[in-house]
Formats: C-alpha cells, sequence, structure tokens
C-alpha cells in the first residue's frame, strides 16, 4: 500500500465533476425509501422491494462503476497515470492502493446508504438492515474489483460496466435463471438469506445459489479480478496515437 | 552517465510499422529526436521510458531491459506530451507527491529545488488546473527532475511554448546536458533541435534516417536537390539562359510555368537574378516547391 498514491486517488475520485453522482444516487436511494415508509408503514416486505430491485440491483453495481472506473479509468483515459507508472514503485502496489480506496468509497457511498435506506425503508429490529448491509458489502467489494480490472482492461470500460451492470445483472437475471447463478447480486444476497434464517423466505430475501458456493465464487471473481488488474497494469501500453 | 541502447527495435500495430530496425545508442548530453509528425517518435519514446514493448528488439539502459522493469525510473525522468495531470492538487502538492512516490529522503527540499530549476516558485500554491500551458509543462518538467535523474526523456517539450518560454526550456536542457545528463528530446523542427542537440536522430516513417551532429544534418538537407517553380515575363528565355550557366541540371517547361531542380542550393539563387537581368526577363513569382519538412526526411530516407 502506498500513502501517496491513496491521496492522490482520492482526490481524484472526489474532485471530479462526476463525484455529484456519488451523492446523488444514495440521497434518491434514501428519499426513495422515506416515500416507502410513508406509503407503506415500515413494512418490512416494502423495504425488502427497494432494497433487492433498486439498491442491490442498480444503485450498487452503478456506484460501483462510477468508483472502480473512478480510481483509475480516468487517469488511464487522459494518460495522467504515467506520472504514477513511471516511479520505481510496483505496479501491484499502486493497484491494490487504488482498490482500498475504491473499496472504502463503495462503504461510505454505497453499503451505509443502502443500510440506512432499510432501517428508513422498514425493518425488524436491525435483522434486515445487518443481513443487507453484509450482502451489500460482499457485491461491493467483488463489484469494485471487478470494474477497476475492466478499467485497465479496457478504454470503454463504462460503456461495458454498464452493459453488465444493468444488462446481465437486471434484465436478463430477470428473465433467464440460469443467468441468476453467475451474478454477483444473487451470491452476495445468499449471505443476507443465511443471516435471516427462517424469515428470509417470509421476507422474500433469497438467492439462487447456496451460502459455500457464493462465498466461494465471490472470493474467485474478486481475486480474479485483482490479479487481471495488476498483470494488465504491469503491461500497460501508454502511448499517444503517433 | 548512463546510456540507453536501442537494438534493432521494431514494434508495429497490427499491419502498420511504426518503429522499423531502429538501432541507435543515446549517452550523456543532449539528442535531438527530428521527424515529422507522425514518423514514431512517440512510439520510440515510448518504448525507451518503458512504457511499450518493442515487438522485436531490445532496449536496455546501461545493460539492463527498460520493460517491464519499474526499478528504471529511479535514473529516468519523464516527461510526457499529454498535459494532463492531476488538476485537482495544487503544483507543489503534485511535486512532493512525486518525489515522496520515488522514496526521496527529503521530498520537499527536492520539490523546492526541482520547483526552482524550472521557475514555478511563485505559482507553486495555485491549484494545477488554474496554471497556462507554459506553466503545465514546467511542472512537468519539475515531476521529471524531482529525483535528478540522469535520464531525462521529453516528448515534444516544446509544443505550446511562447518564445520566451522556449527559450528558457533550451537553457535549461542545454544545462542539463553540460552537467553529463543523458537528455533526449523529441522535435519536428530542425531548428529547434540544431538549437542545442549535440547529436539528432532523424527518424522518417519509422525508420532512422540519418544520424549525427546538425552541421552533418544541415548539410544533407540543404544540399539535396532543390526544386523551384518560378513564373516570368519569358520562361523560354529564362530556361535557355539558366540551362546555359548550368546552376540546374533540369528544366522543365511542361506545367506551363518553369519548373527547375538545382544541386546546389547556394548557388542557384545567386545565378537566378542575375540570369533573369541579363537576358532581360522579369521574374513574377519564384517559389520552393518542396520545401515542406516533409519532403526534406523523404529525400533523407530515399537518399
Amino acid at each position: 500500500m502506498n500513502a501517496v498514491v491513496m491521496n492522490l486517488t482520492l482526490r481524484g475520485l472526489l474532485g471530479r465533476r462526476r463525484s455529484v453522482l456519488l451523492v446523488i444516487l444514495p440521497v434518491l436511494l434514501l428519499l426513495l425509501a422515506a416515500l416507502i415508509r410513508w406509503a407503506s408503514g415500515g413494512e418490512v416486505r416494502s423495504s425488502v422491494n427497494l432494497t433487492n430491485e433498486f439498491a442491490m440491483g442498480t444503485l450498487l453495481p452503478l456506484i460501483c462503476l462510477l468508483i472502480g472506473t473512478g480510481v483509475i479509468g480516468s487517469e488511464i483515459d487522459d494518460g495522467s497515470i504515467v506520472y504514477l507508472l513511471a516511479k520505481p514503485v510496483p505496479r501491484r502496489t499502486i493497484l491494490l492502493s487504488k482498490l482500498v480506496i475504491a473499496w472504502g468509497a463503495a462503504l461510505v457511498f454505497a453499503v451505509l446508504p443502502i443500510v440506512a435506506a432499510v432501517e428508513i425503508a422498514g425493518d425488524d429490529g436491525g435483522r434486515l438492515g445487518a443481513a443487507y448491509g453484509v450482502a451489500a458489502a460482499l457485491a461491493a467489494v467483488a463489484y469494485t474489483a471487478i470494474f477497476v480490472a475492466l478499467s485497465v482492461a479496457t478504454r470503454n470500460a463504462v460503456i461495458v460496466g454498464l452493459l453488465y451492470a444493468l444488462l446481465w445483472e437486471t434484465v436478463l437475471g430477470g428473465y433467464v435463471p440460469g443467468v441468476r447463478n453467475v451474478s454477483v447480486r444473487q451470491w452476495a444476497l445468499a449471505a443476507a438469506e443465511r443471516i435471516l434464517g427462517d424469515r428470509a423466505t417470509v421476507w422474500g430475501v433469497t438467492s439462487e445459489v447456496s451460502l459455500t458456493a457464493a462465498l466461494a465464487l465471490l472470493a474467485v471473481a474478486t481475486i480474479g479480478a485483482v490479479v487481471l488488474a495488476v498483470r494488465r497494469l504491469q503491461t500497460l501500453r501508454l502511448t499517444s496515437a503517433d | 552517465m548512463s546510456t540507453l541502447v536501442l537494438d534493432s527495435v521494431s514494434r508495429w500495430y497490427g499491419n502498420v510499422v511504426a518503429a522499423n530496425d531502429v538501432t541507435m545508442t543515446i549517452g550523456p548530453g543532449v539528442t535531438g529526436l527530428l521527424g515529422p509528425n507522425g514518423a514514431g517518435k512517440s512510439t520510440l519514446i515510448a518504448m525507451m521510458g518503458g512504457f511499450l514493448a518493442p515487438s522485436a528488439g531490445t532496449v536496455t539502459l546501461d545493460g539492463a531491459p527498460v520493460w517491464r522493469h519499474p526499478e528504471i525510473y529511479r535514473a529516468i525522468g519523464l516527461v510526457p506530451e499529454a498535459e494532463a495531470m492531476y488538476d485537482m492538487v495544487t503544483g507543489w502538492q503534485f511535486v512532493v507527491a512525486n518525489a515522496r512516490l520515488h522514496r526521496l529522503p527529503d521530498p520537499e527540499g527536492a520539490a523546492r529545488a526541482a520547483l526552482e530549476t524550472v521557475e514555478m516558485m511563485d505559482a507553486k500554491d495555485r491549484d494545477i488546473a488554474t496554471y497556462s500551458k507554459g506553466m503545465k509543462q514546467r511542472v512537468k518538467m519539475a515531476t521529471a527532475l524531482v529525483h535528478d535523474p540522469s535520464v531525462l526523456l521529453l516528448d515534444e517539450p516544446f509544443n505550446g511554448m511562447d518564445p520566451r518560454q522556449r527559450l528558457h526550456l533550451m537553457d535549461l536542457l542545454r544545462r542539463l546536458g553540460e552537467q553529463g545528463r543523458t537528455v533526449l528530446f523529441s522535435s519536428h523542427i530542425l531548428e529547434e533541435v540544431e538549437e542545442i542537440a549535440g547529436t539528432i536522430e532523424v527518424i522518417v516513417a519509422g525508420r532512422h534516417a540519418a544520424s549525427g551532429d546538425f552541421r552533418r544534418i544541415r548539410r544533407l538537407m540543404t544540399e539535396r536537390p532543390h526544386q523551384y517553380t518560378i513564373s516570368s515575363s519569358d520562361d523560354r528565355r529564362l530556361a535557355a539562359a539558366i540551362i546555359a550557366d548550368g546552376s540546374a541540371d533540369t528544366v522543365d517547361l511542361r506545367a506551363g510555368n518553369l519548373a527547375v531542380q538545382a544541386p546546389d542550393f547556394g548557388r542557384f539563387v545567386h545565378a537566378l537574378p542575375r540570369l533573369a537581368r541579363d537576358s532581360g526577363v522579369r521574374l513574377f513569382e519564384v517559389s520552393p516547391a518542396d520545401e515542406s519538412l516533409e519532403s526534406v526526411f523523404t529525400y533523407l530516407v530515399a537518399r
């Protein structure tokens, strides 16, 4: 871990104009949660609906995409990453430092707002909030690593990431049952299902995969993404179109 | 003292060859990498700086390969062509951050020295986003100098500079070269290069076209046949006089005006007004037909 890389990364992530979205999206979620509370009077099933579909299905991948591309993609695009790469610092250290910032940002801008939204919309003594907190944290770790790797691997990371987040996770996952087995969201929900125990079925927090498989798949996806990202950064081609 | 060696280096992107079997040794002093736009200068600098793998051949710094070897950056300072930096920090913070990334024992002191060298101490506390192009260029230079590198690679450093900044940078590069550093910069302007570079490497269409000190390169460029298009009150009579004088070896009247190819630039431009006066012909227009840098370089390659 390198403090200078982390510092520059954090300032780069928060200093850009699109970081406004990192605030707007969670605020939107909290407003929706308040609306649902007002409409349903704090019923847990409504809270689950909001969190399953909007928070876990759309908001979380979107924010992780913003963060994952924001910590490294923008610098690769405009070429400023050369100032980090032209240093006697292992590329692995550079990537991991950026990833740590990305995970921290995902915790602040996605995981905590999701927990807060659950509490606002309706919970049963904090159980649902805790379950979704763990699920969102697991999903955030995997999503962020995947989107960081995508940013290093392709200049079209935002487009590819959007297609993945919206088409694969949301639309295809809704129609094609098999796709749901290969979905970060489903893997993460397996943890929430286990934490809720008997209430999971009552409230409708269910996953397509078993907990063991889910955790293994999450680990494989995350570690695989990190390894790929480090490798691609080690051989990153940096040259203006001459 | 460091030496960069390119040994039969080629680089291609798909079917496009950006560098074609280039062999050169860049030692201490200032070297200019001269070539028209698109000749492959940036590709070569990217390979020298370890940011691009050669498709064939090797690039070594004092015997060690530069590709996938971040340790070389202790010895190399890089000034990229791209203008983007970390806009949301001040010049001072950015140069200090670069010093810290090099793990220098005294990052603040090193940053101060580098910013003083490029004369940016006055504006050091402003955000980089507020800097002019020339100021950004100087901060880039400071980040490259902060760890006192023995090799400095600059990609088109004079682009976008006003004349005063240009003189300042030329002076700085000359000084760095005199200190025994290996300084390599690319440019497409001969005058810029010959002003400060002890050695000039000419690159055209990915090939290493010529190498030597500026006198040799200048001579190669001025002693090539020069072509002129002339319009006058009597092209035919003027053509006869030029042929008789012997200062041009080809005279062509087909295109409606007079096209001349002269082997000796100096002799021809002195002879032409005299020949015109002596034969009573009025010159309306004399224009060099191929003075673009491109054609000069093309000549060097075809030679």
